[in-house]
């Protein structure tokens, strides 16, 4: 067993804006399963962010508890972390976000870490739309504690034990569309063509980004009746649109065929390119998000890709009117600017 | 792209890069690993085996080896395989036990090695074994040919090159020595069943600049010299020394030099340093011991007075590249530039010369004067004459004088045998699990991340007081451990099992050196290659691609820049990667299955 990864890299790897590589967005060697699908979710923000020229010290990752709350150490070495209580990973967001709006929040959870235990930080946080990307990892089990059902577990899936699941699932994309998340997206660990782009989009997103991405437990759950295998997923994958992202950096220069594609230019001037599959979905209608949702599930398909994003969205700085300047920037009079403007406050009360 | 065959034996072959640049195919990695684990003396006959002179090229090789090394890829330097090859040599215990027996009764076949040299020697090693009668005739007083005349002690010492050729001279091999050949017809008149020609480049070059005449007293061939000075007839040298030429004998004429007395000892090359013949490091070595290289320097005349050499004019020239990345040196147009030299050691190429070949044998030769031979077999047009080493196709070196001797002794065992030369012997192979557990492996798959390091030399003043103190001392144990351990055993193959991949990405997600892609087949191996995870950009390098999966993509590895440390194989969950050992070895004569 290695438990270190070799020093010797690619010597002509790529290097982004920054003049870094890929191999400075790397995190410890995994210590999960060999096979999990997690690794495969880290190799992606790795790409996704490394792309971005993101500065490795302008990023915070935050998870809770949970194998997928494990991985924030294999990826973003050089990042900011805090590895949080079970399912409480949203409210130690909330407490950063709200001292530094400066740095990139992601967020790491698993199904267990936010469909279970942390089933209502999770809803409100999708609900107040703090600006951040949240990315579960659901293998539908409780991979840590030798792979009981998950609250994501399809109904009648069997997994390792080989008891099919009683209960009806906890379906999180659908949750969040209905409390009012203004960027939702599914996809798979196993395909990083899909994902990647996504990732970049949710980083570009301002407010809660929301990926739920099936990433099979090959311990527990990638039996043949499990509905989170890796073969299951890519047999009942259905794409709502294939995502392209382009940075703001860069000149668009392909051309597509105006009817097929949508272009959506982020708040920060990057592009997400939108190349439909479906006439029939709209990626900006909350409803009709919902609808093919709900038609996917009665259908026993996995919808992936872009589900829906508000272009207009308005993040919790902006509804709170938080401060710009993060508190460590500050001086002592202003973080505690004295008992006259406390009164002053309390006056305006009155 | 075609699914890869790694049946084909090159396929897994070619990616040990050191063993494929290898001529004789010495498998590296295989003795550098029995080195770390101190088993010196099987490191040693692994050597044996292959190149017959482990102890001599341990010190003296080319190393085609170490440019081809992977680890040059990826880190500074290479490995320093040559110089751990020496490891072996000099810790290995009596091995006499461990020679091929020789048969009492013999076969009744009769073979004439012309030359005594590497070539001859390994004939004779592979042919003794299977009961020929061997006869080596040699002008030189001993066995070794250019090994003894023309490297100088400092770098070979005799006891090492005394023992690896009495290895061989003492199965039984009749030694004709102080014997100069002088006509082929009277060798065939002897009635040999075959005779094979090692007498390698004997003919040293000559630049004929006026004056040469009148300082005619004072110009020697360098390998001539050499030759004179190893067999103790020149023990020294005046004050004042040129040496004219940039390959490895110029650097070893200017050492000598300066051992036997030279003060202001100099090296004067036409063509820019960088451009120069030798060795990189044979250069650094001549540097290290004071002596300078001026290079850009045409040597135009000798400067006599009174009948006594004074020194040589040069004309400075610069290298120009035409389009065609074409070299001419061209004159800049200064002053003519003297050097004072009471000696001129003249070091600018050797040649073939057959004098004594008459040309009436059916021996047939091409336009250049070369025996035309086949090129696998090394026969002549003379079915029983057979060529190798320098003598067959003009100079190269030990390891491919060895690499040939092999080759011919097969052609001259299945000719004696009546058998069709053209059906060479499949080489052998073997390739084998090195699972030992989950995430086990019976290989170090750790990659160290040491930089090489320097082998330690003798003090000096020792060094040039004396031509017969080694000037390299060569690794102690501890240090060879540490440098074999910097190999990254290549030689442990990454195999795929295409119907055990579930396409996790795992192994794509680990792989330190993105390697690996899962990704749709192209029909063109450039188009794939631009889609491959990693920059893929070292062409000579093979694409390892696997058939359809499931997905109906492909796996394709890069083997370029693999550090072979098997973490694609820990993390895959269906043991779809597997990582085994290859073996491979060129089959020599009387082995073949």
């Amino acid at each position: 067993m290695s438990y270190q990864i070799p020093k010797f890299r690619h010597p002509e790897l790529p290097k982004n804006q920054l003049g870094y590589t890929k191999a400075d967005y790397e995190g410890s060697i995994s210590t999960l399963c060999a096979g999990c699908g997690h690794d495969s979710i880290s190799g992606a923000i790795i790409k996704a962010v490394h792309e971005l020229s993101i500065e490795p010290h302008k990023i915070a990752k935050l998870s809770g508890i949970g194998c997928s709350s494990k991985s924030p150490t294999y990826f973003l070495g050089k990042s900011h972390g805090f590895n949080s209580v079970h399912g409480r990973m949203p409210s130690v967001v909330t407490g950063a976000a709200m001292a530094n709006r400066d740095l990139l929040y992601m967020g790491v959870s698993g199904d267990g870490d936010t469909a279970s235990i942390g089933l209502g930080q999770y809803g409100h946080v999708a609900r107040r739309n703090l600006n951040m990307v949240y990315i579960v990892m659901n293998n539908g089990c409780y991979g840590l504690t030798k792979g009981q059902d998950s609250a994501t577990a399809d109904e009648g899936s069997v997994s390792k034990k080989g008891e099919a699941n009683p209960f009806s699932a906890i379906d999180l994309p659908a949750i969040a569309l209905q409390i009012g998340a203004t960027f939702v997206a599914r996809s798979f660990s196993g395909d990083k063509e899909q994902l990647v782009p996504l990732i970049k989009a949710a980083i570009s997103h301002r407010g809660f980004a929301l990926i739920d991405v099936v990433s099979p437990c090959v311990t527990f759950n990638n039996t043949p009746g499990s509905t989170k295998s890796y073969e299951y997923a890519r047999e009942h994958m259905e794409a709502t649109g294939t995502v392209d992202f382009v940075p703001m950096h860069e000149e668009i220069t392909t051309k597509y065929d105006p009817g097929k594609t949508r272009d959506v230019t982020m708040h920060d001037g990057s592009v997400i390119r939108l190349k439909k599959v479906d006439d029939s979905f709209d990626p900006f209608d909350r409803l009709s998000a919902i609808t093919a949702l709900e038609k996917s599930r009665e259908s026993g398909q996995i919808l992936t890709g872009l589900l829906y994003m508000d272009k207009h969205s308005r993040d919790l700085h902006e509804a709170l009117q938080t401060s710009r300047t993060p508190l460590n920037q500050m001086n002592e009079h202003e973080l505690c600017p004295g008992s006259k403007v406390l009164e002053q406050i309390n006056q305006s009360l009155r | 792209m075609n699914p890869t065959d790694v049946k084909n034996p090159e396929y897994f072959h070619k990616v040990v890069d050191c063993q494929y640049a290898c001529p004789a195919h010495t498998p590296v990695p295989e003795y550098i690993r029995l080195i770390a684990q101190q088993r010196y003396t099987d490191a040693y006959m692994i050597n044996w085996e292959s190149n017959v002179f482990p102890g001599v090229l341990g010190r003296t090789c080319d190393r085609p080896c170490e440019p081809a090394c992977r680890r040059g890829r990826i880190d500074e330097e290479p490995v320093a395989i040559c110089r751990l090859k020496r490891v072996a040599a000099d810790n290995k215990s009596d091995v006499a036990d461990r020679m091929p027996k020789i048969p009492e009764q013999k076969n009744g076949k009769r073979i004439a090695c012309i030359g005594g040299g590497p070539a001859s020697l390994t004939v004779a090693r592979d042919l003794m074994p299977l009961g020929y009668s061997i006869d080596i005739y040699d002008n030189q007083p001993m066995g070794g040919g250019m090994m003894r005349s023309q490297i100088p002690s400092f770098r070979l010492p005799d006891s090492v090159l005394n023992e690896e050729v009495n290895f061989i001279l003492d199965m039984g091999v009749t030694t004709f020595f102080n014997t100069e050949v002088t006509s082929m017809r009277e060798i065939l008149d002897k009635n040999y069943d075959a005779i094979f020609v090692g007498t390698g480049a004997p003919k040293g070059k000559l630049l004929n600049l006026p004056g040469l005449e009148e300082a005619s007293d004072s110009v020697y061939i360098g390998i001539q010299w050499l030759a004179n000075v190893a067999f103790g007839h020149t023990e020294q040298v005046a004050q004042k020394v040129i040496v004219l030429g940039g390959g490895n004998t110029a650097m070893d004429c200017c050492r000598t030099a300066k051992r036997l007395g030279g003060q202001d000892v100099r090296v004067v090359v036409r063509s820019p340093y960088a451009d120069m013949k030798a060795s990189p490091w044979e250069k650094e070595d001549a540097q290290h011991e004071g002596i300078p290289i001026f290079d850009n320097h045409t040597p135009k005349e000798f400067v006599v007075e009174n009948g006594k050499l004074k020194g040589m004019m040069f004309e400075k020239v610069e290298a120009v590249y035409d389009e065609n990345g074409k070299r001419s040196l061209v004159p800049t147009g200064e002053d003519w530039v003297f050097m004072e030299a009471d000696v001129v050691l003249m070091a600018i190429g050797q040649e073939n010369a057959f004098p004594w070949v008459e040309r009436d044998l059916g021996i047939a030769f091409d336009q250049w004067d070369m025996p035309k031979l086949d090129k696998v077999s090394f026969q002549s047009t003379r079915e029983n004459v057979f060529f190798g080493g320098d003598a067959a196709f003009g100079p190269e070196n030990v390891i491919t004088a060895v690499a040939q001797g092999h080759q011919a002794a097969i052609s001259i065992d299945l000719f004696c045998r009546g058998e069709s030369l053209l059906d060479r012997p499949a080489p052998h192979t073997n390739l084998v699990s090195t699972k030992m557990g989950v995430h086990e492996w019976n290989y170090d798959n750790q990659v160290e991340i040491d930089d090489r390091y320097v082998v330690p030399l003798v003090d000096l003043d020792k060094a040039l007081s004396d031509r017969k103190v080694e000037v390299e001392l060569g690794f102690d144990r501890e240090i060879a451990f540490k440098e074999a351990e910097r190999c990254l055993n290549c030689d442990v193959q990454t195999v795929f099992d295409e119907s055990r991949c579930i396409e996790c990405d795992a192994c794509v997600d680990i792989c330190p050196t993105d390697c690996i892609t899962f990704t749709a087949n192209e029909e063109d191996e450039s188009v794939l290659r631009a889609k491959l995870t990693g920059p893929s950009n070292n062409k000579t390098q093979e694409l390892y691609v696997s058939a359809a999966l499931p997905t109906t993509k492909v796996m394709v590895k890069d083997e370029n820049i693999c550090l072979h440390c098997g973490l694609c194989a820990e993390r895959c969950p269906t043991t779809a990667w597997d990582m085994q050992k290859y073996f491979y070895s060129v089959t020599k004569a009387g082995q073949a299955a």
